[in-house]
């Protein structure tokens, strides 16, 4: 018994802990915001008005066809670096994270309110309902539905994400694993506990998602 | 009795193909006035540049004098007045019967939700669905889902309604509610436009019947005489198809 509380396996994860904390807050917080922008933006990929038609545009396609790695470098040395300003490491990969995930969130919404019938606008409308009233009473509570199994897919895809913020190191999960084996060289355990880690939270998420959507699909 | 309905020299294209070529049309209050045509004539179109779903490429719509083509007019007011059924009913399937035909008197009148459901008590049993107010329309019918819908737009106290062939996504012994309900509003004076392939609805409700036929009225005339004695080969032609 003692030797197991003694091993890398245990010592390791009070570090791995701290750093689940700091890559779930991260995440929570950066999707948070990747969901208010992806709302904003997704709409604006729907709208008629070409303006923000391409301003939506840019930012979507800018945002998926830059890996997030190099994202995250641009936020944190690239702007402060031109605008002489100096930002910590937590505010910048909240900032890459709403960022990145931002622009895929708006594809999801793009896609979830255009998948719903045509008919269900023409009703709305033809009651007297305005356009604003039919996207927040009729659409959007449809097309919400819609969004949440790609919206799980994409807490997945972003807690993952923040793995790359070590090079920054911002004390995230694989980052507090790093610093574990620099010291001990306990490579092996310690990456065995930051992938089980990882698991804990993305393999149960994946579950939930497959039963969230079978309910869906009746 | 007054002008409800006025459509004057009417176009509508989409891109390059003209749909409306000009239509003339006038439904007098109370007036039930039905359309028929081949498939592709436009009469769902004409019927949607009424509330205008449709935008309209040239010419005026006028409803109770309101000139929906002009630039003050304010389209969400004009549509309270008229409401619009369609064939494949479009209920808000996340609501329950209930919130469907309360939501447009909520939110748009900001009636209260206690004096919107108070108020939709008597239209749902108007359409034979008292019993149905908490449930989803997925559990209804096709000919109750129809009704559902006609309530949604009763309750808004509409002057005029329009209906899309409003039964002919349903199963054949589902669609003589769906007649019945609308007979009543026919009969209590309500103005209709329907566009419809029922010829015996068509004879028995309507006070006129306009034919059309590639994007324009062909022959309008009282039901008797447009049934009994077409004056156009098309006309001829379309009726021996369907009756
Ligand atoms: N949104 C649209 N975009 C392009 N073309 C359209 C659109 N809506 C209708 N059309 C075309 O307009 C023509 C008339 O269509 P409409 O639906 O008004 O006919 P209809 O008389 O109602 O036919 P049906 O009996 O089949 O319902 C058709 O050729 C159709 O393809
Ligand atoms: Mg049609």
């Amino acid at each position: 018994m003692e030797a197991i509380m003694e091993s890398h396996y245990i010592r390791v994860l009070p570090f791995l802990f701290e750093g689940l904390i700091w890559t779930l807050i991260i995440t929570g917080v950066g999707l948070f915001f990747g969901f208010i922008l992806g709302a904003i933006f997704g709409m604006g990929r729907l709208s008629k008005n070409k303006l923000i038609y391409g301003i939506s545009s840019i930012y979507v396609e800018a945002l998926r066809g830059t890996p997030i790695l190099a994202q995250i470098l641009f936020i944190y040395f690239g702007l402060p670096d031109l605008l002489g300003f100096n930002i910590d490491k937590i505010s910048a990969s909240i900032i890459a994270i709403s960022l990145n995930a931002g622009a895929y969130i708006a594809e999801i919404v793009r896609g979830a309110v255009y998948s719903i019938d045509k008919g269900q606008s023409e009703a709305g409308r033809s009651i007297g309902l305005t356009r604003s009233q039919t996207m927040r009473y009729i659409i959007w509570p449809q097309a919400f539905k819609r969004m949440i199994p790609p919206l799980g897919n994409q807490f997945v895809i972003s807690l993952k994400d923040t793995s790359l913020f070590s090079v920054i190191a911002v004390g995230e999960l694989l980052y507090m694993g790093q610093q574990y084996y620099g010291t001990t060289f306990a490579a092996f355990e310690a990456l065995t506990m930051v992938c089980l880690l990882y698991l804990a939270i993305t393999v149960p998420t994946a579950l939930y998602l497959r039963k969230v959507e079978r309910r869906l699909d009746v | 009795m007054s002008e409800m309905i006025t459509v004057n020299n009417l176009h509508k294209s989409f891109g390059k193909n003209e749909v409306l070529k000009g239509i003339d049309m006038k439904v007098k209050e109370q007036e039930v006035v039905c359309v028929i045509g081949p498939s592709g004539s436009g009469k769902s179109t004409l019927l949607r540049c009424l509330n205008l779903l449709e935008e309209v490429t040239s010419g005026d719509v006028f409803i109770e004098g309101d000139n929906l083509t002009g630039k003050n007019v304010n389209i969400n007011e004009v549509r309270t007045r008229v409401g619009m059924v369609f064939q494949h009913f479009n209920l808000f399937p996340h609501m329950t019967v209930m919130e469907n035909i309360t939501i447009g008197p909520m939110k748009i009148k900001k009636v209260s939700k206690e004096q919107a459901r108070k108020e939709a008590i008597p239209i749902l049993r108007k359409v034979g669905l008292e019993e149905k107010a908490d449930v989803y329309p997925e559990s209804l019918s096709g000919g109750q889902k129809q009704r559902v819908a006609i309530a949604r737009s009763l309750a808004m106290n509409p002057k005029i309604m329009l209906f899309d062939e409003p039964t002919s996504a349903l199963d054949p012994e589902l669609v003589g509610d769906v007649l019945e309900v609308m007979k009543d509003l026919g009969k209590e004076g309500m103005t209709m436009v329907v566009v419809t392939h029922e010829m015996g609805f068509a004879r028995e409700m309507g006070d006129r019947v306009i034919f059309m036929d590639e994007g324009v009225i062909m022959e309008e005339d009282i039901p008797e005489n447009l049934f009994g004695n077409p004056q156009h080969e098309r006309t001829r032609e379309f009726l021996s198809k369907v009756l």
